[in-house]
């Protein structure tokens, strides 16, 4: 049968063009042929008869040697390394199962926490329904998402709420060098803790974590990003109750390592590698430091 | 359905050429399609096609329920084909029944074809599909919402899934049927067409046609799902329409 496209003359002139560039970004659907002479499928890709189309819908972006598209929508794709805040969703005697937004529930043993625990006395450190930041270890072949709770800025989260956007709007509330999430930080006194998995935790007092969550939805909703973070600024300092001194003490992490109900107040950790997908976004430097 | 007496039946073609509603013999009732109406689902689209308004919601890859249909090689597609008590002239009666599970399953299994549903291993892609109204064809309408939440919710897959009927009715082949058609016509075939390859990876039939009747009739169809599939991409672009070039931002 024939094929259903026509060949995609608009996007010419992809191969080589540095995929930093934002000017030639450029929207693609699944089904669609990309512009792929000499290159491989990479991501968000597939290949039929010598032809790469889009799997996903997602925004081109050419990596020589390979085609990829960055998706734009979907659920959390875990990464090594990335740091991530889970919902414990059920209690094993050595385990519990976090839910992180992505496809499947993420086991947490209790060796990868910094508690000394008794198999069996699990429920006595995290219960269902309570929330922890923990870091993506490992992935295997199945789907099966392997964390750890040992690290700087990973614990259980004490109070506070948490905001879901999606995950691929975490460059954005993050922003370049951390510019983003500082200036929310400073201009609400609210400690924040962001994963990557697109859930934002948010301490403070009630104003504050208001001012934060509708901050967050500016930048969820926000479609331009040029002067987002002069937006966001701007809210803030329009809804501002003078409470908020300026910069406040950095967040401080006071977790008792050996104490079950450890109080967790620090923004994740700040030794993530720059994601490929994520600079092309826009770079991020999560060091909020 | 019910019994109609023969003087109650419409004429379906008119002298013209013309069909009940105006429309050509190859001519589509008109469609609108909305992807992302949904806040909490992960991908869903409203199609409003003709008289049907059928919306959709796709929940996953997620962790599968009931646990025993787990695959451990790939994901599965649970859909879930309804029609609301008020989607018809005459209450339907509310729940399962044969047909809208005979619907679950084929749709299910058209778009597991085009799905990719190896790279989720051990989870489930959930696809409810809810006709709020119906008027014939209301099954296409459905994988049509179905593949456009797919998309919204960012699984990867061959391609969109535009699907249409073609049946006989008052004699001649005709495009897109719409209730009269359907329950006064001499045959439907519903098909679902996968634009990149050019597979059919649905076909039913109820009637009778000749096998010129049914080729012809075939051509039609994908001639038909290829102006819906630029309708569901129009549908997707306009949801995630780009956002403007910017060299460094703020």
């Amino acid at each position: 049968m024939g094929r259903g496209h026509r060949p995609s003359h608009r996007r010419r002139g992809h191969e080589g063009s540095p995929s930093h560039s934002f000017g030639d970004r450029v929207l693609v659907l699944p089904g669609e042929e990309l512009p792929g002479h000499g290159l491989k499928p990479g991501p968000g890709t597939y290949r039929v008869g010598g032809r790469i189309y889009a799997s996903v819908l997602g925004l081109l972006s050419p990596r020589p040697p390979l085609v990829q598209v960055v998706p734009l929508s979907g659920r959390y794709i875990p990464k090594p390394r990335d740091v991530v805040i889970g919902t414990v969703t059920d209690v094993q005697g050595t385990f519990w199962l976090l839910d992180i937004g992505a496809p499947r529930w993420a086991p947490l043993h209790m060796t990868g926490t910094p508690w000394k625990i008794e198999v069996g006395e699990t429920d006595r450190y995290l219960r269902v329904g309570e929330s922890v930041v923990v870091q993506v270890e490992n992935l295997d072949p199945t789907g099966r998402i392997g964390v750890t709770m040992n690290g700087e800025g990973l614990g259980k989260l004490e109070g506070g709420t948490i905001v879901s956007l999606s995950p691929a709007r975490i460059p954005r509330v993050v922003g370049r060098g951390g510019s983003m999430i500082q200036t929310i930080i400073q201009r609400t006194g609210a400690q924040i803790a962001v994963g990557q998995n697109g859930r934002v935790w948010v301490g403070g007092s009630p104003e504050a974590i208001e001012r934060v969550r509708e901050a967050l939805r500016i930048i969820a909703e926000g479609a331009q990003h040029r002067g987002l973070t002069e937006r966001v600024d701007s809210y803030l300092r329009a809804t501002a109750s003078g409470d908020e001194v300026g910069p406040q003490e950095p967040p401080t992490e006071t977790a008792h390592r050996d104490a079950p109900g450890p109080t967790y107040v620090s923004p994740p950790p700040a030794d993530r590698d720059v994601e490929p997908e994520i600079e092309d976004e826009e770079p991020v430097d999560p060091d909020l430091e | 359905m019910g019994n109609v007496g023969a003087k109650d039946v419409p004429v379906l073609l008119s002298p013209e050429g013309l069909r009940i509603d105006g429309r050509r013999v190859d001519e589509l009732r008109p469609i609108k399609i909305q992807a992302g109406a949904l806040k909490h689902a992960d991908g869903s689209a409203f199609v409003e096609w003709g008289a049907n308004k059928v919306m959709a919601a796709v929940y996953g890859p997620r962790e599968v329920h009931p646990r025993h249909l787990q695959q451990n090689t790939k994901a599965v597609i649970q859909c879930k084909y309804n029609m609301a008590a008020f989607s018809v002239d005459e209450r339907k009666r509310p729940g399962l029944d044969r047909r809208s599970q005979e619907i679950s399953k084929v749709i299910a299994e058209a778009l597991e074809s085009v799905v990719f549903v190896e790279e989720f291993p051990r989870t489930s892609i959930d696809v409810y599909i809810e006709v709020l109204q119906a008027n014939a064809g209301t099954r296409c309408a459905g994988i049509v919402a179905a593949s456009v939440a797919l998309a919204d919710a960012g699984i990867p897959m061959v391609d969109l899934l535009p699907a249409v009927a073609v049946g006989k009715a008052g004699g001649a082949l005709v495009l897109d049927l719409k209730k009269e058609e359907d329950n006064f016509g001499e045959a439907d075939l519903p098909m679902a067409l996968v634009p990149q390859s050019g597979r059919l990876v649905l076909l039913q039939m109820e009637g009778h046609m000749t096998p010129a009747e049914l080729s012809q009739a075939l051509d039609m169809g994908v001639a038909g799902c290829r102006q819906i599939y630029e309708r569901m991409k129009a549908a997707l672009r306009e949801r995630y329409a780009v956002e403007p070039a910017a060299e460094g931002s703020a």
